[in-house]
């Protein structure tokens, strides 16, 4: 995807995009921190056609909506693509002895060749945590594997 | 009891602006030229004649400008100006010439000499940045192909202005030529000093206005600014230029935060100046110049449209956006009123005054309305031109909504 950069002196930035069928679509960047989500006419490039204001707060809303879709959509996928694949959240006990530590120590994929793919925690998708992500008590853990190997994940992280 | 009074003048003048400013708001037009009106309203021969608070009128308004060009310099950073500069100067070059041209030529025809033509040179060319922006933001143009363009003549233009106002000060002093260009020289030492502390030294500018709370900030850029514009004037530079110099010199997060703490002084000073102006100008001297005028606004439309149309074209936009990025331009407001307000109050011929209020008068509220025309009347246009090739015409009365709602139905999966 190439992203266009403009300069709007006095106004801020603007970038603009053309998805794979062909729209094209844009984000004007306040200096206030307001974001208008632009969309151009189809026979008329030069032209939005919408312009939508945005407040910063709305815009994060957005973005993370969009983001939150993804991660869902990459976990069908990789359903529809391994057969016997299985996704399991995995809520962390208060007990758990991960509560207060990093996710590397669990080394969950090297002993159950399971993956942790997300964290959700307070209602918010974190996606593809790293290794020096820290668990918190009532983290819920989004993990892809076989059925043994999340099993397995589960019994580590309630545990050891 | 004078006090009194003045106190009682000052709260009708801006009570009466404030009233206006709600229709203006109304209506969304820009308030400037019900400002001017009001002016003429209350000052010599107008309907209801106020005196008694002159001079604090008059100081008000010096303020004004000062905090007009001050702001104005705010929203840019140093940076933007020489990026401009590098990349659109031939489009800026054409919308000097093509917009200076009529002013200067109705002056020498006229017969008001070569100072009142740099006069109405200036008065002629300068677009409103401040009107220019917010129609395009009402009108949700910000996203568009040919805005980047249509913001860099306006900046391009503002940065003119910095060169412009210490020459036009100095021609209007009658400063013999020797004079003129010990002044121009200052000017333009004075403005490569400040560029280049903005440029280089940024930082030790914000440093030095960084401020524990608003008041403290308030203050330091006030005083800052103040004191900047008056030393630029003794220097005969201009009280503006220093304090838009100034404004440059801020940027970042700290001009934010100034720009939203004078956002309010400026409006109420800004208000006053417009007032003032009107003030100055006699109502019964307007029918005589109005007919001048109207050609003036009606070349100012044209060549405002050719100006857009140069630069649009440069930035590789069709021809809708090309019509819009001219209309966009049209509208004339607070600088044309600072320039002549300098004019007139050097004494240059006494009909420039009332025709530059007419002439902004018209175009700050044609320019507006201009715009809001500009995208049905070039659909008409291609409408007619795809006739005219044998194909029918396109079916734009569908709502834009439903046209985007077209994708999802034909979405094969």
């Amino acid at each position: 995807m190439d992203v266009e950069r403009t300069s709007l002196p006095g106004i801020g930035l603007k970038h603009e995009f053309t998805t794979a069928r062909g729209r094209q679509l844009g984000v004007v960047s306040h200096r206030s921190g307001r974001r208008d989500l632009v969309v151009y006419d189809k026979d008329d490039p030069d032209t939005c056609v919408v312009s939508v204001a945005l407040t910063g707060d709305e815009a994060n809303g957005l973005a993370e909506l969009l983001e939150t879709d993804r991660v869902v959509e990459r976990l069908n996928e990789l359903h529809r693509q391994v057969e016997g694949l299985v996704t399991e959240q995995i809520p962390l006990a208060t007990g758990s002895p991960f509560v207060g530590r990093p996710l590397a120590a669990t080394q969950a994929r090297t002993r159950t060749g399971a993956s942790i793919v997300a964290v959700v925690r307070g209602g918010q998708v974190l996606a593809s945590p790293r290794p020096d992500f820290v668990f918190e008590a009532a983290d819920v853990v989004v993990v892809v594997g076989t059925g043994d190997g999340t099993a397995g994940v589960a019994a580590i992280l309630s545990g050891g | 009891m004078h006090t009194a009074i003045q106190l009682i003048e000052l709260g009708a003048i801006i009570l009466a602006l404030g009233l206006l400013g709600a229709v203006a708001v109304r209506f969304s037009i820009s308030a400037i030229p019900l400002y001017l009106v009001a002016g003429l309203a209350f000052g010599a021969g107008g309907i209801l004649p106020l005196g008694a608070s002159e001079e604090f009128v008059a100081i008000g308004a010096e303020v004004g400008v000062i905090l007009l060009l001050f702001t104005l310099g705010l929203e840019y950073t140093a940076n933007e100006l020489v990026g401009t500069l590098r990349t659109s100067a031939p489009a800026g070059l054409a919308d000097l010439v093509m917009n200076a041209a009529p002013g200067v030529l109705a002056a020498l025809l006229l017969g008001w000499g070569p100072v009142a033509a740099v006069a109405m040179g200036g008065i002629t060319y300068v677009t409103s940045s401040g009107i220019t922006a917010k129609v395009m933001a009402d009108l949700g143009w910000l996203g568009n192909r040919e805005t980047p363009a249509v913001l860099s003549i306006l900046v391009f233009e503002d940065l003119a202005m910095a060169a412009y106002l210490p020459i036009l000060t100095a021609v209007l002093a009658g400063a013999s030529l020797l004079a003129g260009a010990t002044t121009l020289g200052i000017a333009a030492a004075t403005i490569a000093v400040i560029l280049y502390i903005a440029l280089k030294h940024g930082r030790l500018v914000e440093k030095f206005v960084q401020s524990p709370t608003d008041e403290v900030l308030l203050l330091k850029v006030l005083g800052l600014t103040m004191l900047v514009a008056g030393i630029a004037q003794q220097l005969q530079v201009s009280a503006a230029v220093g304090a838009f110099l100034v404004g440059i010199a801020l940027s970042g997060p700290l001009a934010h935060t100034a720009r939203d703490l004078l956002a309010p002084l400026r409006d109420l000073f800004a208000a006053v100046f417009f007032v003032f102006f009107g003030l100055h100008t006699d109502p019964a001297d307007l029918p005589p110049v109005l007919g001048i005028a109207a050609l003036l606004a009606v070349a100012g439309v044209l060549t405002k449209l050719g100006t857009g149309y140069v630069s649009a074209k440069r930035a590789g936009v069709g021809s809708t956006g090309r019509l819009r990025a001219g209309a966009a331009l049209v509208p004339r407001g607070e600088f044309n009123i600072v320039i002549a307000g300098l004019a007139v109050s050097a004494g240059v011929n006494p009909k420039l005054g009332p025709l530059a209020a007419a002439y902004v008068l018209m175009l700050a509220i044609a320019g507006p309305l201009l715009a809001r025309t500009a995208e049905p009347l070039a659909r008409t246009m291609r409408a007619r031109k795809k006739r005219k090739a044998g194909e029918p015409a396109p079916a734009s009365d569908v709502p834009e909504a439903e046209r985007i709602g077209d994708e999802r139905v034909s979405d094969p999966t």
